[in-house]
């Protein structure tokens, strides 16, 4: 973990309610794709944690995130300049070295993002990668093509079938996979962890107080025992898990 | 520094800078920003006999200046504090740990703490008593004189190191449970815990917190525990620790005015990992802004 301020690149709408962040700071404490940080806005008393979309891990942050009430409405109008006070480098990341020659990503929505710095570390490992992405609609559909520009085979989904194919992103994740990553609202993980077969891992989110394991406001139940989302999470394996009831 | 230093219950610490219990866990997480040992001591993760899960989730909630937490007293139970927490605790802390312990009933609290009292990292027991006394029909020790009086009598007869009682400002007359305490042996009195609170989402119309309730605290609720602290000071002889809502030295220098011996700083922690360090290289300079010689000189001077 590591506390700093950091400066707004650009702050750009790029879908409906969806805005792509990039600061410069400093970033080296972040370790993989699957991490988070955790963010202070002005006129808010708890810091809001957005996964990471990608970063060279030296200076460079990258989040997308969706604007769902006052908070993440603030950080919108945020403008390039501004300074932002930053904890980077908390949480677990993804296990690159389970994935096998095919794995799959599986998104939804505002969990997208951080499938995608994996897919950049995936596809310069040589493999050969597999995107499902699910939206609402059209309007909200976004990293779509990002992913496609990395050389991943990529199914968009939307609900209504507004753009790429309709209905969900269980529907189209089939065919045969090393391992598969799934980030997105609970419903939808909860919808692949019945539908996958094989090994794979899950990414949670959850309300947090602090973000770095010291209030337990975001614990969980795994089959391995309590686990702190913000912590030990927010990526658990597909084998831990322990939904809640 | 001397002029930091103030005397708790026996104890000299550096400074009377306390993480509270609960938003340090046992230690490691800030140990990996700042060296903990500039710390006065700190008040450890709640232990209770037995492990908890806590309650369900969402556990937090955002407020104006606040926050409300139900974590619902999560904790490895005593056994793994003391096999597993303590002995990772003294690789990045040196100096005496305040053990904060919780129970359901008199026994629990007293199983607790007769476990740790023989561990020689612990340099006083603070008792919350804010738990709900199963056998009291779920309410909490520390909303009745007579409940916290036993809570704490039973477990200073069996302890060896000085015992803080904790109160709860969810209470009529604040001042009335903390004489009882003080009266039944208590070596000192902190407040305040958390103040019962509620959210409610407008866009599900639903209670934000699982439990629907929970404990407020942060920036908003500090002028009222600095009063809670003035009139428990006024009242009681045993030292007091003031807490609720200290996010700056200032705060710190307040709090002492109003009759604190020392402070603990909570929520602030959750919030800048860094408040307790930064709060404790702050006070000599605000201490030399408002001509202040020494801390521990402070609480004399509203008595």
């Amino acid at each position: 973990m590591n506390s700093s301020l950091f400066q707004i690149v650009s702050n750009d709408a790029i879908a409906k309610n969806t805005y792509r962040l990039e600061i410069l700071g400093d970033a080296k404490a972040l370790k993989g794709p699957g991490q988070f940080i955790n963010i202070r806005i002005d006129g808010m008393f708890l810091r809001r944690p957005i996964s990471v979309c990608t970063s060279d891990r030296k200076e460079r942050i990258t989040v997308i995130y969706k604007t769902v009430g006052k908070g993440t409405e603030a950080l919108s109008r945020m403008k390039p300049g501004d300074k932002l006070d930053v904890l980077t480098g908390l949480g677990n990341s993804y296990d690159l070295s389970s994935s096998g020659d095919k794995p799959l990503l599986i998104g939804g929505g505002a969990g997208v993002p951080p499938l995608f710095w994996l897919a950049e570390e995936l596809v310069k490992d040589g493999k050969t990668v597999r995107a499902v992405l699910g939206f609402n609609t059209k309007e909200e559909v976004f990293l779509a093509d990002d992913f496609e520009r990395l050389g991943c085979e990529v199914t968009v989904v939307t609900v209504d079938g507004s753009l790429g194919r309709k209905g969900f992103v269980t529907d189209y994740i089939l065919r045969p996979y090393t391992y598969f990553y799934c980030c997105g609202p609970e419903p939808m993980l909860k919808a692949v962890y019945r539908t996958v077969s094989g090994s794979g891992e899950f990414s949670f989110e959850e309300r947090m107080g602090c973000g770095f394991g010291a209030c337990m406001g975001c614990s969980c139940r795994t089959v391995t025992g309590y686990k702190r989302i913000c912590r030990e999470g927010p990526v658990l394996k597909k084998e831990e898990i322990l939904w809640k009831e | 520094m001397e002029r930091m230093k103030v005397s708790l219950c026996g104890i000299e610490i550096d400074n009377p800078v306390i993480p509270a219990s609960g938003t340090f866990g046992f230690g490691y997480e800030f140990a990996e920003l700042y060296d903990i040992d500039i710390l006065g001591t700190f008040s450890f993760k709640g232990t209770t006999k037995d492990e908890r899960f806590g309650n369900p989730t969402p556990r937090i909630a955002e407020c104006t200046a606040g926050m409300i937490n139900s974590v619902g007293l999560q904790n490895p139970g005593v056994e793994r504090v003391i096999s597993e927490e303590l002995p990772k605790l003294k690789k990045v802390f040196g100096k005496p740990v305040m053990a904060n312990i919780s129970g359901f009933s008199v026994e629990d609290y007293v199983y607790t703490a007769e476990r740790l009292d023989s561990e020689d990292q612990i340099g006083w027991f603070e008792v919350n008593i804010s738990c709900p006394n199963v056998h009291g029909g779920g309410m909490s020790f520390g909303t009745d004189p007579k409940s916290a009086s036993q809570v704490i009598g039973a477990v200073k007869k069996k302890v060896s190191k000085p015992v803080i009682a904790k109160l709860s400002p969810n209470v009529t007359d604040i001042t009335t449970i903390a004489s009882a305490c003080e009266d039944a042996g208590a070596d000192g009195i902190s407040l305040i815990n958390t103040l019962l609170g509620m959210r409610i989402d407008l866009k599900t119309k639903k209670p934000v917190i699982a439990n629907i309730m929970g404990g407020f605290s942060g920036p908003a609720v500090f002028p009222v525990a600095l009063r809670m602290v003035w009139q428990v000071a006024h009242r009681v002889k045993v030292p007091v620790i003031g807490l609720g809502g200290i996010s700056t030295a200032e705060d710190v220098i307040e709090m002492m005015l109003a009759g604190a011996t020392a402070v603990e700083v909570g929520t602030a922690n959750l919030i800048d990992p860094y408040a307790c360090f930064k709060i404790i290289n702050e006070l000599p300079s605000v201490m030399d802004r408002y001509g202040i010689g020494s801390l521990s000189k402070l609480k004399e001077i509203n008595a």
